[in-house]
């Protein structure tokens, strides 16, 4: 458990920065089909927001904001989201992660292409996230200085 | 021992700027990696993806699609790889026993 900032300053900085480093990350999960970004990025990012609320508001509040027991489950969500899209197209008859085969009949071939790489990057960045949130705590973990 | 390290070291670059002069032209359509088909008439990989991405994911970047439609398996990995890793740091670091 760690304290955080005595500083006033950091705090509201951190406060004021953090929802905006979380949309920033969630656009560039969803945007990497237009520009640079996917799953590692955005999941790395998101958990850096996460993580400077645990630096600067202390592992109290950080707890409120995500506990640390769900850091495990989650990973294993992201990491069954993707395994299971690739699943999902083999029970519908195709090739494992064939994305043709995804259950989405209103969408034509490209687009159920391009909506099984947005699931799989969704997937990717959960675990990323989730993973390194997980490292985080694991680091903090019985430290002395509360 | 300095100066036969200095030697060393200032070979080895010599040799790999040697070797980087041997590379092919970035984009140059008749590179061995660039052709369409190789000599023995196989589809070339990297002129597939970049003449096919668009039509095949709708989606422009061409990065995008390799890494998680033609090469999903091997994404697919490097999660796996991420999250493995990352529960092993966790087992390790842990204070009490789980």
């Amino acid at each position: 458990m760690t304290l955080g900032s005595d500083s006033p300053i950091i705090v509201l900085t951190a406060r004021m920065l953090a929802p905006f480093i979380q949309l920033f990350a969630l656009y560039v999960v969803s945007h990497g089909h237009y520009s640079p970004g996917g799953g590692f990025q955005g999941g790395a990012m998101f958990a850096a927001s996460v993580v400077l609320m645990r630096l600067v508001a202390g592992s109290a509040v950080g707890q409120v904001q995500f506990k640390s027991l769900w850091a495990v489950p989650l990973a294993v969500f992201g990491m069954f989201v993707y395994a299971g899209a690739g699943l999902l197209s083999m029970a519908m008859g195709g090739h494992y992660l064939d994305y043709d085969f995804l259950p989405m009949t209103w969408l034509d071939y490209p687009a159920r292409h391009s909506f099984g790489i947005l699931i799989v990057e969704a997937g990717v960045a959960l675990g990323v996230t989730a993973t390194m949130i997980l490292l985080y705590d694991a680091l903090i973990e019985g430290r002395a200085d509360d | 021992m300095r100066l036969f390290r200095l030697l060393t070291v200032l070979s080895f670059g010599a040799l790999l700027l040697y070797a980087a002069s041997g590379l092919p032209d970035r984009g140059d359509p008749d590179a061995p990696p660039h052709r369409v088909r190789s000599i023995a008439g196989s589809l070339g990989a990297a002129a597939y993806y970049i003449q096919h991405a668009q039509s095949d994911a709708n989606t422009p970047n061409i990065v995008t699609v390799i890494l998680a439609d033609y090469r999903s398996y091997d994404t697919l990995g490097e999660a796996t790889v991420i999250f493995t890793a990352g529960i092993i740091c966790f087992l390790l670091l842990k204070r009490q026993k789980v």
